[in-house]
């Protein structure tokens, strides 16, 4: 492995114990901003020391370990005059090796507990998404802050006074009784959904959040009886994740209608399907069983048989409860297979002034652009979303079909 | 921990010794005694146009009548609630009489260190 491999891989790996740690030490301190900064303080040490000294064995019990110390150094050091010897005490009891590796396997609750503390309504929504996203799933400030179409500053700031609140009105880091739960899922839903596609292009690292977001997925929809939404993301991550073998092959990125449908995994796609049915006589219609429904439709049809017209009704429910220029985007690409590519294209330039920095906006211009036949201007579309695309696979992706555009130009 | 729960409400200006003042009164009665332990504070009111703003400007002092907001919810009275938690006192300030009508605004008291 050469030097920049083995930093990578040390990250990987604290990475996806960043969760777990941070869960157990808030549920101990009873405090997010004392445990996050913990966290912090221990991961930048492993990203230090691990590359020479060797991953350890177990990496979250090494991690929880060093960051409980430095929590018990940060409280020691707090000069309130608050008595905090009790606490002191019961954390260095734990510091015990049997102990610690105790708590990584026990730390399931205390994660989802912690999920949905920071979900309290007394906070924004953004806010409640930023401190789960970042705070309690570890996903680097860049990507959160890219999610939110804001900058990595403003996302700090946004996150200082969320854990700010916290701690000044006391919102408690325990489970919230049933009916807060029930009220507080939407916003959990779209952390998860959030964390998935995450993961979701992640394919040459090894950070686990889309499989961490469907377990998660799993366990919000065990935890509330007949929560049709929560069903309908499940299923919706279920089916997305059927298609990865196809939808990668050799490090390029292959469109579904590229893809080799026998690359499906058709288990899981049956699985999204139960759990669809499931959601569906429940006759709590939703975003998320809407999506699902679209790729149940993908999921029973060849490309060429795709029931665009059943696609494009559910684009045009979808649009009524979320009008947002990215799902009429994904309106406009059923509309281009009903109607015309030229039709869709209309659409597009209705959004254009709301899109402007998002690249698959560019790229889905330019491919129907391209089948459109005008391939000059095709070609400025890719290459506008080149210049945005940051993910590898994409920008391979979009270099092979600026290629395809500058064959067709070229004159026989 | 000390909450402030501010009843906003719309000046609902109930005359004394009518049914419905009476029973506010009784509401609001019924809230003080099963919250008892968690009062520590509490005041109701008299209406915004009983008020007097006063402020210090260069020296000064200006005295005009009510706030300046025109705002359809004005602040009714309050409650200093002594709760475990945010979860706690919103609990308490939803059964707080004005929440049913109004807005009760649940602030934490700041605390000074004690010297």
């Amino acid at each position: 492995m050469s030097y920049n491999d083995i930093n990578n891989h040390v990250a990987e790996v604290a990475t996806n114990e960043w969760r777990k740690v941070v869960a157990i030490l808030a549920n101990e301190l009873a405090d997010l901003e004392i445990a996050e900064e913990a966290t912090q303080e221990a991961f930048s040490t492993a990203i230090t020391q691990w590359p020479t000294s060797g991953i350890p064995q177990r990496p979250g019990a090494w991690l929880l370990s060093v960051a409980r110390r430095k929590a018990i150094d940060y409280i020691k050091r707090e000069i309130n005059g608050r008595n905090k010897t009790e606490l002191l005490s019961q954390l260095e009891q734990r510091q015990s090796p049997a102990a610690v590796a105790i708590d990584m396997s026990l730390v399931r609750d205390e994660q989802l507990q912690l999920i949905f503390s920071c979900c309290h309504p007394s906070l924004s929504v953004e806010t409640q998404l930023g401190l789960t996203m970042r705070c309690v799933l570890g996903i680097p400030t860049p990507d959160v802050a890219k999610a939110f179409l804001i900058s990595e500053q403003a996302l700090a700031q946004r996150l200082v006074r969320g854990k700010r609140k916290i701690k000044d009105s006391v919102i408690p880091l325990t489970m919230p009784s049933d009916a807060e739960i029930i009220d507080r899922l939407t916003v959990v839903h779209k952390a998860i959904y959030l964390l998935y596609n995450k993961g979701y292009l992640e394919t040459d690292t090894n950070t686990d959040f889309s499989k961490e977001a469907i377990r998660l997925a799993k366990i919000v929809a065990e935890l509330v009886a007949d929560d049709a939404e929560g069903l309908g993301l499940l299923a919706l991550l279920f089916y997305t994740e059927s298609r990865k073998d196809a939808r990668q092959i050799e490090n390029q990125l292959i469109l579904l209608e590229d893809q080799d449908r026998k690359l499906w995994d058709w288990e899981t796609i049956d699985t999204a399907n139960k759990i669809l049915d499931q959601a569906v006589v429940l006759e709590k219609t939703g975003p998320y069983q809407i999506q699902a429904a679209i790729n149940a439709l993908h999921a029973v049809a060849t490309f060429e048989e795709t029931d665009w017209q059943q696609i494009e009704l559910l684009y045009i429910s979808l649009l009524k409860i979320y009008n947002t220029p990215v799902i009429k985007l994904n309106y406009a690409i059923a509309v281009s297979f009903t109607q015309s590519p030229k039709e869709a294209l209309k659409i597009l330039d209705n959004i254009e002034s709301e899109l402007k920095n998002y690249h698959y906006f560019y790229s889905t211009k330019g491919e129907l652009l391209f089948r459109d036949k005008q391939f000059k201007k095709a070609n400025e579309q890719f290459e506008q979303a080149l210049s945005l695309a940051t993910n590898k696979l994409e920008k391979d992706f979009l270099k092979t079909q600026i290629e395809k555009t500058v064959e067709e130009l070229q004159p026989n | 921990m000390k909450y402030a729960a501010l009843i906003y409400d719309s000046a609902a200006t109930e005359e004394p010794n009518t049914e419905e003042f009476g029973e506010v009164m009784q509401a609001y009665q019924a809230f003080g005694e099963k919250y008892g332990q968690q009062i520590k504070a509490g005041e109701a009111l008299l209406p915004v146009e009983t008020a007097t703003s006063v402020q210090v400007r260069n020296g000064e002092v200006l005295t005009t009548d009510g706030p300046f907001a025109e705002t359809k919810e004005t602040l009714g009275g309050f409650y200093i609630l002594d709760c475990e938690n945010l979860d706690a006192a919103v609990q308490a300030a939803a059964e707080i009489p004005g929440a049913l009508h109004g807005t009760v605004e649940v602030r934490p008291v700041m605390e000074l260190p004690e010297n």
